[in-house]
């Protein structure tokens, strides 16, 4: 199939497009009124909140919209025709060939019973007509590009014989197979690793450059797309709401959903106690309840009855190229600094309230669990782990999936225990001791917010009733109306109204869900709370809402917070203390400001290189990690992070490949793990420098400038 | 795969040895003996005549040692009278006290002697297995292709009108039982005085012979049955399959409709399937029952019948080591079969 004319416009333009789902009962609007152009070799991205219509954008643009969904208003453009007008076969003929989708996941993107190579070459057979030896080799060189190693095992394999990061790569090549013009990038990033982040980031950006594609990117990570496009596009509840340069966008904002996005996000700079971040107050509206006006009223801090709340408002200029959907963007003063928020002291760290010495846990694996028999193996999943957190302190323990850092969190609560080593909690020593074992009070003591809030609470029981369940598991109160009075308590403590005791999960939204688990976490005075990921499942806006609120209770309440995380952001915003974990074993310990300061581990270093960051006046150093995290199963000899470490032959005497390196104790109890001389740690360069701040970033970290 | 084959077969005959023990025991309960004593030799003995009688032919041994030697680990029983052998449980109408072996159980190949039918067990499953054989490989030619495309079509576009008429046939099918469907094609297809005459409404010729005209209502009457439920499940996969993200991806791939349904969703929708229809083997047997009686087809199923109704404890046996073997077979079909659908599956 050829491809169609070379325009000399722009490759796509999407126009006042309108796309509404029906619904038996109504026609839900999830975009309305959306105008976007994407030049020839230029990366637009789309950033939003989830639900605020950026998929359905991608989606309409393929028109691929479903059953239910259909083009309302406006037109969609692709090369100067439009997409709407296309019959049925027309569009086969666009779409794969020139334009090309990347998924968010891409384990489910690839279809499990077909060989990689069969779906890839699908591609050129489909559009090009080519045999299936022609196809092969391009497979072969796409493959290649993509920077997979051993591009013919590749082919030959199953999605599920590949990594994550193997298959995003592989879904990638799919959509270069036929040097399409337009590339959609649905949160191409989003179920991956940090470090594998990194790396696919780069690829995209390479292939981009070398195949002169546009590309539009579809993220809610603000850092992410600064990284990668040329010009952003916020949008909110179905419209945009701003659009211009990236630089304009991020430094000059002009619309206060962005501005109100910005402030919630951790950035370096950021503090719990003396700038602590301002969430968005109030939820998402839900597509039927939409207010009238601007759609971001009654959430905004400009709000002006009369003025936002009638009529319809539409984008207006806000400068060369930047728009804004705002009635009062230029009687704002966007200089202004945030008000201040009370600043809060920092409270006293106590006394050690838990010590893990020497701690280990490995599994015994079956090589082949399903039908028995082969040789067993040892997963080491945690190694020789030593560490003691304090009353009132939060430790972060940070690494990427497979490091084990969920693993400690079991032998912590006692779903698993320990292979050797001692966990000590008040007097008693509770590595061995399951959970079904341990007294109330033990149970009471250490407990845990999940990561996930959808699948965590018990969906036919109300609110209250699980909370209060948790009070009695922990033989709370004498009656039952001392614990629906303690449960009224716990629901006024995560801010919650009380007249939620009686409504059902599914009522509530995902932050509330979260906060309903923080209080059956605090049910029974905990003294020490897991945090696993708590707040990684929710939107940007609400997770500054309840990162405050687990701060503040521990404030309130001097409570340990063990907060595991792979975001390095929010770690350095929230934590005293990280503990930095790799393959089992924790690389680095120390204080916020020693991990975040060089000397590093070179593993910190390529994981702080690797977060990005929404900020246009950071400079970061590029370092981006080879490969994949080797499996716990077989990993590598010596220290663990030998095989991707980029400081590996500083070592004299292939030392890291023999040895694991033992824990050196630098400056002000600073740990770390590696066989570095003192020297070159010492010479190591900070990742992350901040910038000279233009003048609108300053007032955005709270500096009044001027 | 060989290790796990043979562990497999381990499990199997485990499992043969245990439901075998439940029959054995069932068929042996005391009233049914006393039913047994009564009829093969007097209906009007007394209650010490049938304890006598059955203490003669060892009945009354206990269970176990009963199992063992139907089974063929034990000696079978004998009685001997002033040293001499009189009766040997070993020796079948026809065959003297001296040539029968003092072991004859299930392993020494004798599988007993058929009151009913007063023959050999072992032959006359065979002759009636080989009748069953072919009705069911009919049936199965029929049902499976049938359902898999009724369950597709049904599938690929859920909701449409071809997948409500569709869904609509099958589960009509099913909600049918072949006692129901049997006699109602009998009496539209196979009447003299109403309707098309196309079909005979009895099988029994087809022993010998088959034919489209004596074998079509049995086979249509036990396919559809199955056919619906195949389907509906083939249909939910499918659907499910459908709404699949690489399924998405393929379309936005730009891959056509007709080629999306057989390249990439057809496999996938089948792994489901693939166990329900191994399942539909061992259930046919069922079906096998009423349609060989309905249609008077002297196979298997009719044998079950004739076996059951007269109290002829080995053969009900024989019919249940029959039974046991197929449903294990094909559960371990069903296995091997899946690891070759999913990749996802390895056996080392």
């Amino acid at each position: 199939m050829t491809k169609l004319a070379d325009h000399a416009g722009p490759i796509l333009e999407i126009d006042a497009l309108s796309i509404s789902f029906f619904t038996r009962l109504r026609e839900i609007p999830a975009v309305m009124d959306f105008s976007v152009t994407v030049q020839p070799g230029e990366a637009v991205g789309l950033v939003g909140e989830s639900g605020c219509g950026k998929s359905t954008v991608a989606l309409g643009v393929m028109q691929d919209l479903g059953k239910n969904g259909a083009v309302v208003g406006g037109s969609i453009k692709f090369k100067g025709r439009d997409l709407g007008q296309m019959s049925e076969e027309e569009l086969r003929d666009i779409r794969g060939n020139e334009i090309a989708m990347i998924y968010q996941e891409p384990m489910a993107s690839l279809n499990p019973a077909m060989r990689i190579g069969k779906q890839l070459m699908e591609v050129p057979i489909l559009h090009d007509g080519a045999s299936e030896a022609e196809a092969y080799d391009m497979a072969l060189q796409v493959v290649t590009d993509v920077k997979l190693p051993d591009p013919k095992r590749m082919l030959d394999s199953y999605p599920h014989q590949l990594s994550g990061g193997q298959q995003q790569r592989i879904v990638i090549a799919m959509a270069l197979m036929s040097k399409p013009a337009l590339l959609i990038l649905d949160e191409p990033t989003t179920a991956l690793d940090v470090t594998v982040e990194a790396g696919i980031v780069e690829l995209v950006k390479d292939l981009g450059k070398k195949y002169g594609t546009s590309m539009l990117f579809i993220s809610h990570n603000l850092g992410l797309v600064l990284e990668t496009c040329d010009r952003v596009c916020v949008m909110y509840s179905g419209e945009a709401v701003e659009d211009g340069a990236i630089g304009e966008v991020f430094d000059n904002m002009r619309h206060p959903y962005t501005q109100a996005l910005f402030r919630s996000i951790p950035l370096p700079g950021a503090d719990k106690n003396s700038r602590p971040l301002v969430a968005i107050p109030g939820n998402f509206p839900l597509p039927h309840e939409r207010p009238p006006g601007c759609n971001f009223g009654p959430r905004c801090d400009y709000f002006e009855a009369g003025r936002c709340d009638s009529g319809v408002i539409p984008m207006r200029d806000a400068g060369p190229g930047h728009h804004s959907r705002c009635v009062k963007f230029d009687e704002i003063d966007w200089n202004a600094p945030i008000a201040a928020p009370a600043e809060t002291s920092k409270r006293e760290i106590g006394a050690p309230v838990l010590k893990v010495e020497n701690l280990k846990k490995y599994y015994q694996v079956a090589a082949n669990a399903l039908f028995g028999g082969g040789a067993e193996k040892v997963v080491k999943a945690n190694e020789t782990l030593d560490f003691e957190a304090r009353e009132s302190e939060t430790l972060a323990i940070v690494g990427e999936s497979g490091c084990g850092k969920s693993t400690l969190a079991k032998v912590l609560m006692g779903l698993e225990t320990a292979t050797d080593g001692t966990i000590t909690m008040g007097n008693a020593d509770i590595q061995s001791t399951p959970i079904e074992g341990r007294s109330t009070k033990q149970v009471a003591d250490i407990q845990m917010v999940f990561q996930n809030p959808f699948d965590t609470l018990n969906p036919s029981m109300t609110v209250g009733r699980q909370i209060i369940r948790a009070l009695e598991v922990f033989d709370y109160g004498k009656s039952d109306a001392d614990r629906r009075e303690r449960m009224l308590h716990l629901l006024d403590l995560v801010k919650l109204p009380r007249a939620f005791a009686d409504r059902m999960p599914r009522q509530l939204s995902g932050g509330q869900k979260q906060r309903v688990g923080i209080a059956r976490a605090f049910a029974g005075d905990a003294k020490i709370v897991v945090a696993d990921e708590p707040v990684s499942a929710l939107d940007v806006s609400v997770q500054a809402a309840v990162t405050d609120l687990l701060m503040e209770i521990q404030r309130d309440q001097k409570t340990t917070l063990l907060f595991i995380s792979h975001d390095l952001s929010i770690v350095r915003y929230l934590s005293d203390r990280v503990m930095v974990m790799y393959l089992g074993h924790v690389v680095e310990l120390g204080t916020t400001d020693q991990v975040f300061a060089p000397p590093y581990h070179p593993y910190t270093e390529a994981l702080l290189s690797a977060v990005p960051i929404a900020d246009t006046s950071v400079q970061k150093k590029h370092i981006v990690l080879e490969g994949d995290i080797p499996s716990a199963m077989n990993p590598p000899s010596g220290c663990p992070f030998q095989t991707r470490c980029r400081w590996k032959d500083r070592v004299p005497g292939g030392l890291c490949e023999k040895d694991v390196p033992p824990v050196r104790h630098l400056d002000g109890g600073h740990q770390v793990k590696c066989h570095l001389s003192d020297a070159d740690l010492a010479a190591m360069e900070p990742v992350i420098e901040v910038g000279e701040a233009p003048p609108a970033a300053a007032a955005q970290a709270g500096v009044t400038s001027m | 795969m060989a290790l796990f084959i043979l562990r497999r077969l381990g499990v199997m005959v485990l499992t043969a040895l245990c439901l075998t023990f439940i029959v054995f025991a069932l068929t042996n309960l005391e009233p049914n003996l006393e039913k047994l004593a009564k009829n093969q030799a007097n209906s009007r003995m007394t209650d010490e005549q049938v304890i006598s009688w059955l203490d003669a032919r060892g009945y009354n041994d206990p269970m176990l040692v009963k199992y063992g030697r139907w089974l063929g680990v034990v000696p079978h029983f004998t009685r001997e009278e002033g040293g001499e052998v009189v009766f040997s449980r070993c020796a079948n109408p026809g065959t003297s006290l001296e040539d029968a072996g003092s072991y004859c159980g299930i392993l020494q190949g004798s599988w007993g002697w058929s009151t009913v039918f007063q023959n050999d067990v072992l032959e006359i499953l065979a002759v009636r297995g080989n009748a069953t054989a072919w009705l069911m490989l009919f049936v199965m030619m029929v049902m499976v292709p049938g359902a898999l495309v009724l369950g597709v079509l049904a599938g690929m576009r859920e909701g449409s009108k071809l997948d409500r008429s569709l869904s609509t046939i099958s589960i009509g099918t099913t909600a049918t039982p072949e006692y129901v469907s049997g006699v109602l094609f009998i009496a539209v297809f196979a009447s003299a005085t109403f309707g098309p005459n196309w079909f005979k409404g009895t099988a029994t010729s087809a022993i010998d012979d088959i034919t489209f005209a004596n074998f079509t209502l049995p086979v249509l009457t036990i396919a559809l049955y199955g056919m619906g439920y195949i389907a509906r499940m083939t249909r939910a996969s499918m659907t499910e399959v459908m709404t699949a993200q690489y399924i998405r991806t393929a379309r936005l791939k730009g891959v056509s409709f007709p080629q999306i349904v057989l390249k990439h969703a057809l496999r996938n929708a089948l792994i489901a399937p693939f166990t329900v229809i191994m399942l539909q083997f061992p259930w046919l047997l069922n079906g096998v029952v009423i349609v060989e009686t309905l249609f008077n087809y002297k196979g298997f199923g009719w044998t079950l019948v004739q076996a059951a109704g007269n109290n002829d404890i080995d053969l009900l046996l024989g019919v249940s080591i029959i039974s046991v073997v197929v449903v294990l077979v094909t559960q371990l079909i069903s296995d091997i079969g899946y690891v070759f659908l999913n990749p996802r599956i390895r056996i080392a």
